[in-house]
């Protein structure tokens, strides 16, 4: 080929490359021939050393690159093993402390794009052959570069005050550290604060909760914004900028004190619309609380219920009542523009419609509930105050409860939902204690690992709650029996027995899994970070990263990640505020120096790049009439560079004659030439 | 749009009042419906037991036959109206469109009787057709009996939406209702929509067989309904044929008429009874009658 001048010399450097193999144990000598991949790279030009070792990334591995740079002058290095996502890092540092730029190295994949994606040794060896090659020719083209250090913000952004949110917005305020917490809902709590007792300790869920809500509310380094949504995010790690609106609430909230005169003032002397802290099993008015333990205590108004937004002809008692004048009907969106260094997204899940799941009767018979509607019923301060009463004002006498609804399920969700085994316990018994009834869980597995937790459902055997293995096929209203008139009957094939029950109970309980939230796409795009194919956010690395994400700076918390109960969200939102704290301390971060920039020269200021940018980081001189890329801000993602009509754009570590020469390699083996290379030889 | 109309063994037997029926309803709907030239049986689930290569290609002759007649259509739209025609028909063509090794063979016995089949039919439930091509709101206008007061449980077996759901819920089917709805009859709400009649165990092992039959129909009198929609020959027969037997094994006095949904939509469409076949039925649906009638008794 025409680019390294038939002597190897480009540039008037001569390439001298040092090539690396590694085993990794079985996983890539296993069906690659590392030895065979060694010997033909070592005939290749300008290869001055090429070697197979069992364990690259080992120190002893990595000595062996630094002394060979040291002992035959090597000045470019390639290493083929695994994803560079795992170990480019650390072959870099290795190739830097010998004394040679980080970017003259390079990474060829043999595990992951190779030996763990085929059983044919031959073709895999032939593969390894064929990217090996590719790496050597590119990396001939390879220049120094230098990494830029850009200062990190300390403030953190916290979507989503539930528990998760919660936790970690303590966690960095206590250790200094400036949080806002944005939660849409009118109050934080998520859905801990539904929930009566907590499994397996069966401690009150708002005697634990209620006084993290109160600090986080208290804390000087925090600010608090609840019925609030994050509209626009731009910029990078250390450095976003975050646009959030304030949804009116029609009170002034430093204002109020919950003192709720206006509430018993409202004209509405009686509540007449659902109530969406109660799941809808009780009333509010069109001015409320969510309830008694709201953080902030604060009443809002619901335009959509209140007279006086919809006809204008209230006599506003409320306002009258109100001798603060918090009340103000004219109240407008606010909006926020705020500078954080890392966000932590604890934006939560959502349970199940069990309506999807028309075979379990939720809405069509009265008597099946859900287990979020049951959690409110048996809660003291709920609908009934914590009695457990059927529709038609009875006590049960028999309760059935029903695992698994939208999880493990071809029709719905394939996923374990990872709490409702544990919940259907901590309910029975509540059930149980409450009421007396006779209690029967219909389950498909037992999935009780934790602490303790296994030793609940002992206990719950012992209280003699019912175990019936078996997913429930249909939850009917069909008689066959006098015992079953006027009951609900629960069809289900007891698995231990082999033979199909049916069971009837006054009352059903829906164990309905966890899913991610409607507008869990929405809030992926605006923070740009991926999605597992269920929709929960998705982790850097299941084992290694479970807390960051894609995008540097942005970490995950609690039940978005998916599903997950309380002390693994507790967990996780600590750990989550570790990371941050992390890059917090450090002070600032290295960039990727693989930016794009223009070439002055040959940019005609057609503009076409500037709306491709997905990172607005393309701006426009004016004076020079040319296009202008901040490195601050350019992710590197190559869509302008492959956009420009003149070519004028490159990008580092992905120049052209980089890509060309690499394709070149692949070609080469499969015995293609590329005879003129015009971009190359311009 | 066009419409072939595969009828199947039973359409032309047991079923006869089913064919008159749909028929009657199709042109008085105005839709343009011309039968398979030439159709042979589907194959049911015997055959499929027994070789099931054979099997396909029986079944695939059909698909075969309908591509030769709408030649020149870019979707041909077949109306199977028997449930086990509509499934083993449906069972085929997703068969062929999933194994492509098969696929040669079958269209290779296919050329010797000088028939190609390229995969262009798209098999439809008349429930399907009615509901989502023609819709409930044309249907409704068509109506010029409404079925006002009359009581109907709909029954649609077990095979219009099972193994394959292509057009319905497969749980809480609706289809059959939304018509009842719109012929301005109500639906009884009952949870045995899909539940089986007992098929074929019902004239070979038919303690088997009966007891299922019989659960349906007590529970849709229970639930008082006047008559008993289906959409399935074999279901019709099976609860309207054997009441007798029935109440003779446990001792019953169930006597409920058991009608093609077609029928329904046909008396509501002003269309005379004996047009629709009604007169073929062991069981009169009298209560269908009275109500229309205003109380009195209309002769078939």
């Amino acid at each position: 080929m025409s680019n390294t001048n038939g002597n190897g010399t480009i540039k008037g450097i001569t390439p001298r490359i040092g090539f690396y193999i590694c085993h990794c144990g079985h996983n890539i000598a296993a069906m690659v021939d590392v030895e065979k991949v060694q010997k033909f790279v070592a005939s290749l030009p300008g290869v001055v050393v090429s070697r197979d070792y069992k364990y690259m990334c080992s120190d002893p591995g990595q000595e062996l690159v630094q002394k060979d740079i040291k002992e035959l002058k090597l000045n470019r290095i390639v290493v083929a093993s695994c994803s560079p996502l795992l170990h480019e890092h650390t072959f870099r540092r290795a190739v830097e402390k010998a004394g040679l730029n980080p970017f003259f190295f390079h990474m060829v994949n043999i595990r992951e794009n190779v030996s763990w994606v085929t059983d044919n040794r031959e073709q895999a060896t032939a593969k390894a052959n064929a990217l090996a090659r590719a790496a050597i020719q590119r990396v001939f083209f390879h220049k120094s570069l230098e990494t830029k250090k850009v200062p990190i913000n300390p403030d953190v952004l916290i979507v989503g005050g539930g528990i998760a949110g919660i936790h970690a917005a303590l966690t960095i305020a206590n250790a200094g550290k400036h949080v806002y917490l944005v939660e849409r809902e009118p109050t934080i709590g998520g859905h801990m604060a539904m929930f009566d007792k907590t499994f397996p300790t069966l401690d009150c869920a708002a005697c634990i909760l209620t006084p993290k809500m109160s600090s986080v509310k208290n804390h000087p380094n925090i600010t608090l914004w609840t019925y609030s949504e994050v509209e626009k995010v731009e910029g990078f790690v250390g450095n976003y900028k975050v646009n959030i609106k304030r949804k009116p609430r029609y009170v002034i909230e430093e204002l109020c004190v919950g003192c709720m005169d206006c509430i018993d003032a409202c004209i509405y002397k009686e509540a007449k619309y659902p109530d969406e802290f109660n799941q809808g099993l009780s009333k509010r008015k069109p001015i409320y609380i969510p309830f008694p333990q709201a953080t902030p205590q604060v009443v809002l108004f619901d335009p959509e219920t209140c007279i006086d937004f919809k006809s204008h002809r209230c006599k506003k008692t409320c306002i009258e009542a109100c001798d603060r004048k918090a009340i103000d009907l004219k109240q407008v969106p606010e909006y926020k523009e705020i500078n954080v260094g890392t966000v932590i997204l604890a934006t939560g899940f959502k349970t199940y419609d069990a309506e999807k799941s028309p075979q379990y009767g939720y809405k069509k018979f009265p008597n099946v509930f859900t287990s979020l509607e049951i959690e409110r019923i048996v809660n003291a301060s709920g609908p009934t105050n914590g009695e457990v009463l059927t529709k038609e004002g009875n006590i049960p006498k028999s309760v059935g409860i029903i695992h698994c609804v939208g999880s493990r399920d071809e029709k719905a969700h394939k996923w374990c939902s990872r709490v409702c085994c544990m919940y259907s316990l901590k309910l029975a018994h509540l059930i149980k204690e409450h009421t007396g009834a006779e209690v029967y869980n219909f389950y498909i597995d037992m999935r009780t690992p934790g602490k303790g937790y296994e030793e609940f459902y002992d206990k719950l055997m012992n209280e003699g709650v019912h175990f019936v293995r078996g997913r429930v096929a249909e939850v009917t209203d069909w008689a066959l029996i006098p015992e079953e008139e006027h009951k609900l009957t629960i069809r289900v094939e007891d698995t231990l027995i082999g033979v199909v029950r049916r069971i009837p109970v006054d009352m059903v309980v829906l164990a309905v899994g966890m899913e991610p939230r409607e507008d869990a796409q929405d809030i992926r795009r605006m923070f740009n970070i991926s999605c597992s194919t269920e929709g929960f956010f998705l982790e850097r690395h299941p084992k290694l990263a479970p807390v960051s994400t894609f995008t540097d700076g942005i970490f995950i918390a609690g039940g978005c990640q998916g599903p997950r109960d309380i002390p693994d969200s507790v967990a996780q939102a600590g750990a989550a505020a570790a990371e941050a704290l992390s890059l917090i301390s450090a002070g600032s971060i290295e960039l990727e120096p693989n930016t794009a920039s223009i070439i002055e020269s040959f940019c005609s200021g057609c503009k076409s790049c500037i709306p491709l940018c997905p990172y607005s980081a393309i701006s426009f001189n004016e004076g020079t009439k040319k296009a202008v890329i901040n490195e601050a801000l350019c992710k590197g993602c190559g869509t302008c560079v492959a956009a420009c009509p003149s070519g004028s754009i490159i990008q580092n570590l992905f120049e052209d004659e980089q890509i060309f020469s690499e394709i070149d390699g692949l070609l080469k083996f499969a015995g293609i030439e590329l005879e003129e290379m015009e971009v190359v030889n311009a | 749009m066009r419409y072939l109309y595969y009828p199947g063994c039973s359409l032309k037997s047991t079923g006869k009042s089913y064919e008159e029926s749909l028929l009657a309803v199709f042109k008085a709907l105005k839709m343009d419906v011309v039968e398979i030239n030439d159709w042979n049986c589907c194959g049911a689930t015997a055959y499929m037991a027994v070789d099931e290569t054979k099997a396909f290609a029986i079944a695939a002759r059909n698909l075969a036959l309908a591509e030769e007649q709408f030649n020149k259509e870019e979707e041909i739209h077949v109306i199977a109206p028997c449930s086990a025609c509509y499934m083993v028909l449906l069972k085929t063509k997703m068969f062929l469109e999933q194994n492509l090794a098969e696929k040669g063979r079958i269209k290779n016995a296919l050329k010797e009787s000088g028939l190609n089949y390229e995969g262009k039919v798209k098999i439809r439930h008349p429930l399907d057709v009615l509901v989502n091509d023609i819709g409930v709101k044309e249907i409704a206008k068509a109506v010029t009996h409404p079925l006002k007061g009359v009581k109907v449980a709909s029954y649609y077996g077990c095979q219009t939406v099972r193994p394959y759901s292509t057009f319905d819920d497969q749980r809480e089917p609706h289809t059959m209702d939304d018509i009842t709805a719109a012929i301005g009859a109500e639906s009884v709400d009952w949870p045995l929509k899909t539940r089986c009649c007992g098929a074929s165990l019902t004239g070979t092992i038919d303690r088997v067989g009966l007891p299922l039959s019989f659960m349906i129909l007590k529970e849709a009198s229970k639930r008082r309904a006047d008559v008993v929609s289906t959409s399935c020959p074999l279901c019709q027969f099976n609860l309207e044929c054997y009441q007798d037997n029935m109440n003779k094994q446990f001792r019953n006095d169930i006597h409920i008429g058991v009608v093609y949904f077609s029928q329904l939509m046909g008396l509501a469409l002003g269309i005379d009874p004996k047009t629709l076949g009604m007169n073929r039925l062991f069981v009169p649906p009298e209560n269908v009658y009275k109500i229309m009638k205003g109380g009195e008794k209309v002769y078939v």
